[in-house]
């Protein structure tokens, strides 16, 4: 129940469901699945293409380190495990 | 301030009201070469409802920057000032939170005597005032920090100036009388966070600036009512302090005697202790290490050519706008030899201290390339910096701007 009423306000909030999250093309690659997702629960992934390709696997750690602990994001260890794999193999610097 | 359950509530109405809009996509002419190179190839000119085309840096919560052509005026356009939201907890612009009709902004807490509840009509019955006034985010130009930091990357265009009008912030707060112990003013929005888990975004200002005459609870912008992504129906304006401050959608004022520690003051838009010259404080919220951003630093920006512009052998006419943190503008000077001489421009209209000030200046062009660079000075005498000021979070970037014209 949970997770459905995410889902709902997700699409609720997409406010910019009227502009094209659709167009968001992120490398295809292991992770993906999970970045889609837990962190577009509560954002589009354009800020991920946005913050590369200068950021260190230190800095991409500390960033879904601070997604978790700062913002509340609920991610198992195993998710943000794939999903720090993911964004310093594919936008990192 | 919104919750997952009023979210709900609301569900059908904001799915019937967007499902239908479509936009068109471009490219961006003109991005500064010194954006994160994923920034340049994700940005596109695109148009939220009632907005001309913007930058859209993100789309949910929507980062989108005014291009640097409207910035050739003093007053930015309603619809094509820039759009920043951290969370994507967005009311609809027809939910009973912002509705003109159903809005209502809470005035009270611990640190108040009284308490207040006010609609819109409530505000417009009251003395009304008016400010010219630069919103900027203090992120602005965060894109071209060099290393570049996280955060949205904007480029010049996380900014605007309009004509602000409403009332006075203090003579609400005078509706429910402070306590002599009351240190600041806690504002929050109706739009907020997606999940329970996510602060919702609570910014407060110390009681010196809440109180300050140019301070205002505004319900109209330009001469017309708030953009829904601006704010709509009321938003907070706090003339000379970056946007952080200047609560959209604001729905409830909440003096307290004791510093605020939510997230977004405690841990969030806080810059390094000494590092800028700046004069307004935040005491109560100042740590030995760090203390919340406050007053924008002087700075200009060149509007009349786009760089590596092309131009004819004579004489061009350079210009844009400079602004500070409510000081007021004293200069503008022009260099075209790397900042070894100096020529001072023109300024235009004033349209008071808090405002963009018009500067332009008329110099010889010879064939080949020309580099023209700007740097204002404001009336206590600071001025831009040449090398930029690192800080972790990529505020306050006052680089002097220059571009470079072929001229022809």
């Amino acid at each position: 129940m949970r997770a459905l009423t995410i889902a709902i306000v997700t699409a609720v909030l997409a406010l910019p469901a009227f502009a094209d999250e659709a167009s968001i093309a992120l490398k295809k690659a292991p992770g993906l699945d999970k970045v889609q997702a837990n962190c577009g629960t509560c954002h589009s992934l354009d800020y991920i293409q946005m913050n590369s390709p200068f950021m260190s696997a230190a800095t991409w750690d500390a960033e879904v380190t601070k997604m978790i602990k700062a913002y509340g994001a609920p991610i198992s260890d195993a998710d943000a495990a794939a999903i720090k794999e993911y964004l310093k193999a594919n936008y990192g610097g | 301030m919104i919750t997952r359950r009023r979210l709900v509530e609301h569900a059908g109405a904001v799915l019937a009201g967007f499902g239908a809009v479509r936009f068109a996509q471009a490219a961006v002419p003109g991005l500064s070469d010194a954006l994160p190179s994923g920034t340049r190839s994700e940005a596109t000119l695109e148009a939220l409802p009632g907005k001309k085309p913007l930058i859209k840096l993100a789309y949910r919560p929507p980062n989108y920057e005014t291009p640097i052509e409207y910035f050739r005026a003093p007053i930015t356009p309603n619809d094509a000032f820039f759009v920043r939201y951290h969370l994507a907890g967005i009311p609809d612009a027809n939910d009973k939170t912002i509705d003109p009709k159903s809005w209502r902004v809470e005035v009270g807490g611990e640190g108040a005597n009284g308490q207040a509840t006010l609609s819109l009509d409530d505000l417009k019955a009251m003395p009304s005032a008016e400010v010219v006034a630069v919103n900027q985010c203090s992120g602005n130009r965060r894109g071209l920090f060099q290393p570049h930091v996280p955060g949205v990357e904007w480029g010049f265009g996380a900014m605007g100036c309009a004509r602000w009008k409403g009332v006075r912030l203090k003579d609400v707060l005078d509706k429910v009388g402070l306590k002599k112990e009351a240190i600041e003013i806690v504002l929050n929005g109706a739009d907020g966070p997606v999940t329970d888990k996510t602060p919702d975004f609570v910014k407060s200002i110390p009681v010196w600036k809440a109180t300050d005459e140019a301070t205002l609870i505004a319900y109209e912008m330009n001469g017309a009512p708030l953009p829904h992504l601006n704010g709509a129906p009321a938003r907070v304006i706090v003339p000379g302090w970056t946007g952080t401050y200047w609560m959209k959608h604001i729905v409830s004022i909440k003096p307290v005697t004791k510093p605020d520690t939510n997230f977004w003051m405690a841990a969030a838009y806080r810059i390094p202790v000494g590092k800028f010259p700046l004069v307004a404080r935040f005491i109560s919220q100042e740590t030995a290490a760090n203390t919340p951003i406050t007053e924008m630093v002087v700075n200009s920006l060149i509007t009349s050519h786009p760089d590596g512009a092309s131009v004819k052998a004579g004489t061009v006419t350079v210009g844009g706008i400079a602004w500070d943190g409510g000081y007021g503008i004293r200069t503008v000077e022009i260099s075209t030899d790397g900042g070894r001489s100096w020529k001072e421009a023109t300024l235009g209209q004033d349209l008071g201290r808090f405002a963009f000030r018009a500067f332009s200046l008329a110099i010889p062009a010879q064939r080949g390339k020309l580099s023209v660079t700007a740097r204002a000075t404001n009336a206590i005498g600071q001025t831009q910096t040449a090398a930029l000021i690192a800080n972790p979070a990529g505020y306050h970037h006052n680089v002097m701007h220059t571009v470079t014209l072929n001229v022809g």
